[in-house]
C-alpha cells in the first residue's frame, strides 16, 4: 500500500470543533503538567507535542501547522522555568514541518504515523537544543540514551494517541 | 517581488513568525534572566493551570487519607508498638549523644563559629510539573501570598529538593537539584571534600569540581555546604553511588539524591533561617549517666492520686497527679513514677519539670527514688541505670538544665501549617 499521494489522488483534508482545537491542547498541557509527578516514566513523553503533530497533519496547512505549533509551544514556555520562546520556535518549525509532510504523505497510515513522529520528535529536540544553547546560552547536554528512548516512547504513543483523536475529525 | 511572496507564501509566514519569536527571545536574554518582563503572562499560564491540578490533588489525598486514616489500618498497633520501642531507644540515645553536642559547642564557641539553622519552615503540596521533561521544575500551592520569596531551600524529611525559582500569588515555581541549570555547594560527610552538585539531562545528580586525586568512596553522604547561602548547611543531599574518572582533573561522582524527586507530595519551605553563635554551657561537666539519672522517675512522699495505666510489655506506669501549686507536694502537673519494671521513656519527655526542680524552692520536691537504682529499660539491653546515681547528685545538677535540652538545636518545625 503506497504511502505517498500521486497528483490524482484527492488529499483529505480534516477540521476540527473550536472546543477540540483549544480544549485538546490545553488538556496536553495540563496532563503534561500533571502526570510526571504521579508517574514518572511519564516524562519521556511530549504530549504537546503529538497533539502539535496531529492537529498539523490532519489539517494539512502549513500556516495552520505553525500557528498550532506556536502556541502550543509558548503555553508550554509560560510553564516552563526558561525564556519563552524556546518551545515556541521548535514547535512552529515541527508544525510547519508535519503539515507540509502530511499533504504529501499518506498520514492515516500506522507505519507512516509512526515514522513521522519519531522524526519529527528528534526535529523538535534538535531545534529545542539549538536555540536553547546557542540563543539563550542555557547550560543544557544532550543525552542519547535518553533521546532515543523517548523518541520511540512518543512515537508508540503517537499511535495510539492519533487513532483516538481521529475520532474528532470533521471532514471539510 | 509580490508573486515571489505569494509563491513561498507558507515559508514567509514560518519566517515571519519565527523571527517573532527570537525577537521576543532576544529581548528576554537581554534582560538577563528577568523573570518580571514575562511574569504577567506566566501568571495567566499557570494560573489557567494550577487550579485543575489543586483540585485533582485534593481529591486524590482527600481520598487516599481516607482509605489510610479510616479504612485500612491494618498493623496499625503493631507499628505503634515498634515505633514507641524506636523512640525509647532514640530518647536514651539522645542523652548520649548530648554531651558530644556539648563538647562541639564548646569548641565552637572558643572558636566564634556561627551556626545556622532553620527556625521556620512552611508545609506545601506538589501540585505539578512544568511540563517538560527537560527540565526538572515543580509547582507548590503555596505562593506569595503565604510569604514565599525567590531563592527558598524547599527540603523534605529526607533532604534537599531544590530552590524557589519564581514565586505566584498562590503557587510557586521550585527549581529541583536534578535540573541541568540547578548548582549546590556541596561536601562529602567524612572526608568534608566541596563540590558542586549539578543535574543532568537524564535527571541524575552529579557531583562536579572534586580533584581526581582525592579519595571518594561509593556511600559516602553528601550534605549541603551552605556555600551559596540559600540551603542551610549539613543538610542531607544524598549518597554517593559510583565514582569515576571524569573529564581533566575531577571525578565524575554520581550522586542518588536522598528525596525521592520523582514521587514529591509535601515539601517543607525554609521561610526563615537563624544564625548564631552556639550556647556553651558554662557549667561544670556533666556525664550522660547523670543525665539520664535526672530524667529517672522519683517516688513522691504521698501520691495524690495514682491511676494505673498499663502499656503492653512495659510494666505498669503509674500516672500521679500532683497536687497544685500551693501546696505541700504539688506540682499543677502531671507525672509519671514508674513500677521498677516500667520504662523510663514514659518519664524522659517531662524533662522540664525535672530541670526546673529544686529541692528547697519548688513543690514538686520528689526524693531521689529507689527504684531509679534498678529500673531496666524494655528493649534496650544494657541500658540499666548505674546504681550509683545518688539522690543528691541528682538534686544539685536538677538546678540547671540537662544540657540535652539547653543545647540541641531545634527541630525543622511546621509552624505554619495550614
Amino acid at each position: 500500500m503506497p504511502i505517498t499521494y500521486t497528483s490524482g489522488e484527492q488529499i483529505e483534508v480534516y477540521r476540527f470543533s473550536i472546543p477540540v482545537t483549544v480544549g485538546v491542547p490545553l488538556i496536553a498541557l495540563f496532563l503534561q503538567a500533571f502526570l510526571p509527578r504521579r508517574i514518572p516514566a511519564f516524562s519521556y513523553v511530549d504530549l504537546p507535542l503529538l497533539v502539535t503533530i496531529f492537529f498539523a497533519m490532519a489539517r494539512r496547512s502549513p500556516i495552520a501547522g505553525l500557528f498550532t505549533g506556536a502556541a502550543i509551544g509558548l503555553t508550554q514556555d509560560m510553564l516552563g522555568p526558561y525564556p519563552i520562546g524556546i518551545y515556541g520556535i521548535a514547535k512552529t518549525v515541527v508544525g510547519f514541518g508535519a503539515s507540509s509532510l502530511g499533504a504529501k504523505l499518506d498520514v492515516e497510515n500506522v507505519g507512516a504515523r509512526f515514522l513521522v513522529t519519531l522524526v519529527f520528535y528528534f526535529v523538535h529536540a534538535g531545534v529545542y537544543f539549538w536555540v536553547a544553547r546557542f540563543m539563550v546560552n542555557l547550560t543544557l547536554h544532550w543525552s542519547w540514551s535518553h533521546g532515543v528512548v523517548a523518541g520511540l516512547v512518543n512515537a508508540v504513543l503517537g499511535v495510539g494517541l492519533y487513532h483516538l483523536l481521529d475520532k474528532l475529525k470533521q471532514r471539510t | 517581488m509580490e508573486s515571489v511572496l505569494g509563491r513561498y507564501r507558507n515559508l514567509t509566514i514560518l519566517v515571519v513568525v519565527l523571527f517573532l519569536q527570537v525577537l521576543g527571545l532576544a529581548v528576554q536574554v537581554k534582560r538577563s534572566g528577568d523573570a518580571e518582563s514575562t511574569r504577567l503572562i506566566r501568571i495567566w499560564a499557570v494560573g489557567a493551570i494550577t487550579p485543575f491540578e489543586r483540585a485533582l490533588v485534593w481529591t486524590q489525598s482527600g481520598g487516599r487519607n481516607l482509605w489510610r486514616d479510616y479504612c485500612y489500618l491494618r498493623g496499625v498497633r503493631a507499628e505503634n508498638r515498634d515505633l514507641k520501642q524506636q523512640v525509647e531507644q532514640m530518647r536514651l540515645q539522645e542523652v548520649r549523644l548530648s554531651e558530644d553536642a556539648e563538647q562541639a559547642h564548646r569548641l565552637q564557641s572558643l572558636l566564634a563559629f556561627k551556626e545556622q539553622f532553620i527556625s521556620k519552615t512552611l508545609a506545601a503540596q506538589v501540585i505539578g510539573s512544568g511540563g517538560s521533561d527537560l527540565s526538572r521544575i515543580i509547582y507548590i500551592d503555596k505562593g506569595k501570598n503565604d510569604g514565599l520569596k525567590p531563592d527558598l531551600a524547599v527540603i523534605t524529611a529526607n533532604g534537599i529538593v531544590g530552590k524557589v525559582l519564581m514565586v505566584f500569588p498562590s503557587v510557586s515555581q521550585v527549581l529541583l537539584i536534578n535540573d541541568q541549570s540547578s548548582g549546590v555547594g556541596v561536601m562529602l560527610e567524612k572526608s568534608r571534600l566541596q563540590g558542586v552538585l549539578r543535574g543532568t539531562a537524564d535527571g541524575e545528580v552529579t557531583l562536579e569540581r572534586v580533584m581526581s586525586d582525592e579519595q571518594v568512596s561509593p556511600g559516602e553522604t553528601v550534605l549541603s555546604s551552605g556555600g551559596e547561602q540559600i540551603f542551610p548547611k549539613g543538610l542531607p543531599i544524598g549518597t554517593v553511588t559510583s565514582v569515576k574518572p571524569g573529564k581533566e582533573m575531577f571525578l565524575n561522582i554520581h550522586v542518588k539524591p536522598a528525596a525521592d524527586l520523582a514521587r514529591l507530595e509535601e515539601v517543607l519551605v525554609v521561610t526563615e533561617k537563624q544564625e548564631q553563635s552556639p550556647v556553651a554551657d558554662s557549667g561544670g561537666r556533666v556525664r550522660a549517666a547523670d543525665i539520664l539519672a535526672a530524667r529517672l522517675p522519683s517516688v513522691p512522699d504521698k501520691p495524690v492520686a495514682a491511676a494505673g495505666t498499663s502499656i503492653p510489655g512495659q510494666g505498669t506506669v503509674a500516672k500521679i497527679q500532683t497536687v497544685a501549686a500551693g501546696s505541700a507536694k504539688t506540682a499543677g502537673t502531671e507525672r509519671q513514677a514508674a513500677t521498677p519494671t516500667a520504662s523510663p521513656s514514659a518519664l524522659a519527655g517531662k524533662t522540664p519539670e525535672h530541670t526546673s526542680v529544686s529541692p528547697t524552692s519548688t513543690p514538686v520536691a520528689g526524693k531521689a527514688s529507689p527504684a531509679a537504682k534498678s529500673v531496666t529499660v524494655d528493649g534496650m539491653a544494657g541500658a540499666s541505670v548505674p546504681a550509683n546515681s545518688p539522690s543528691s547528685k541528682r538534686k544539685t545538677q536538677q538546678e540547671k538544665p540537662p544540657v540535652a535540652q539547653s543545647n540541641s538545636q531545634p527541630p525543622v518545625t511546621d509552624d505554619n501549617r495550614h
